[in-house]
């Protein structure tokens, strides 16, 4: 990435600026892919990009960062995610 | 215009410091979708200044320049004027703010702005309070709403916002909402297309500031459609259209529902509702919608 050599405060793009935001979580999104119907909602709505969209319009969840909020689940309209609890890894 | 139709243009990147749920990196996400990366973004002091992350790091894939909380317009003014003298006005200027720094601080650089025909879209995506400084009251916050510093319920109606911008008699201005994807893309795409300046308001309901479960910030968007309590339409040359849902309640096809059905699932009304029903602020509440229709319909229909 280029770098820019003036005198002020510059930040640069990174995925993660604030570390992996998926610890946040206290329930995780899972998806079954055989109730999938390939709408992407969850994927237009969900405010932080971790539902991946695949070439083939199905999704994915990346869970590094998913912050758990739930609303991919509450606007899919198949029931196709569902909201569990976040077994935590010690 | 269907959600699939919509590109894969991502410029809010994962692991920012957005609360979950968010509807400004909602909204966001469909904005630089509309307008791509050749976009500079202007960002005053709002809960986006913190999404963007900490120093020296940045959740946001585009330019992106922090200005004071009163100088957004003003400091899009000074990119667009450069970008002109460089030939780049190619490049689509955005100034980014809340309703903060919009209906009540910026307004005067927001007006001079629009006065002065800067070539640029400003963006107000409004929660209704001045969140990031921990939910105070601003002039869009609305009547009876608990706010830090209105405890008792804010005891003022909200703003115009949208007719005071019309003052302006500027090419193109609209109001969207967060929850309605494909509408906020369409404006943002026919902003883009049109020089001079242009305002968009983006109704964003927020999780933490209003008090309901950060998993139904959509379903808070769509009810404040569907009960009036937010128009969608669209200003182009003074020619005003309503759109989707706010288009039939204008032409009165469907009834909007009562504004009770949209702030009963709200933490910021529980006053209006326990210990008992306060019957003569929801009237208030629901007579002074019912005067803001009349009002659209009047001027517009
Ligand atoms: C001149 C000035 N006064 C006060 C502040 C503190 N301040 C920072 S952001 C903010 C509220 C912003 O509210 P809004 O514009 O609605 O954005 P939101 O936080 O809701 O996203 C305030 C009061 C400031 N930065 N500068
Ligand atoms: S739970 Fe929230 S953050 Fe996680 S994928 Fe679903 S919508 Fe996105
Ligand atoms: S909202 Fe449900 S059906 Fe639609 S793409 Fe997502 S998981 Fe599949
Ligand atoms: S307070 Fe509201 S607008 Fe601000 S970051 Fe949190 S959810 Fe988003
Ligand atoms: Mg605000």
């Amino acid at each position: 990435m280029k770098k820019y050599n003036v005198v002020t405060t510059i930040s640069y793009p990174k995925k993660g600026a604030m570390g992996k935001t998926g610890s946040w979580r206290i329930f995780k999104p899972i998806l079954d892919k055989a109730k999938c119907v390939k709408c992407l909602r969850c994927w237009i709505y969900c405010p932080e990009a971790t539902i991946i969209r695949n070439k083939d319009d199905t999704v994915s969840i990346d869970y590094e960062y998913c912050k758990g909020c739930g609303i991919c689940a509450n606007v899919c309209k198949v029931k196709a995610i569902t909201m569990e609890r976040e077994v935590k890894k010690k | 215009m269907a959600i699939k139709d919509l590109p894969d243009t991502e410029c809010v990147l994962p692991g920012s410091a957005a609360c979950p749920g968010c509807p400004a990196t909602m909204g966001l996400r469909i904005v630089f979708k509309a307008l791509g990366k050749n976009t500079i973004m202007v960002v005053p002091a709002c809960c986006t200044a913190v999404i963007e992350s900490l120093h020296p790091h940045t959740s946001f894939d585009i330019p992106v320049m922090n200005i004071a909380f009163e100088a957004a317009a003003a400091g899009a003014s000074g990119v667009e004027a450069a970008l002109r003298q460089q030939g780049k006005e190619d490049t689509t200027v955005v100034a980014w703010a809340g309703d903060g720094g919009t209906y009540d601080i910026g307004i005067q650089a927001l007006s001079g702005a629009l006065e002065r025909q800067t070539n640029f879209i400003y963006i107000c995506y409004n929660n209704q309070i001045y969140s990031n400084t921990g939910i105070q009251r601003s002039g869009a916050t609305p009547y009876g709403a608990w706010t830090t510093t209105t405890v008792g319920g804010k005891t003022e109606f909200r703003k115009e916002m949208g007719e005071i911008i019309q003052a302006h008699h500027i090419p193109y201005s609209a109001q969207t909402c967060v929850s309605y994807p494909e509408d906020l893309y369409n404006k943002l795409k026919k902003a883009k297309g049109i020089k001079g300046p242009k305002y968009i308001e983006i109704m964003a309901p927020c999780p933490p500031g209003w008090r309901f479960p950060m998993e139904k910030t959509v379903e808070m968007g769509t009810m404040a459609v569907e009960t009036g309590a937010w128009a969608l339409y669209e200003v182009e040359n003074d020619k005003m259209t309503f759109n989707g849902k706010s288009k039939l309640i204008l032409e009165k096809k469907i009834e909007r529902k009562p504004i009770e059905e949209w702030i009963k699932y709200q933490g910021r009304f529980r006053h209006l509702f326990k210990p008992e029903k306060d019957v003569k602020r929801l009237k208030a509440i629901e007579e002074h919608t019912d005067q803001m229709w009349d009002r659209y319909r009047r001027c517009y229909l």
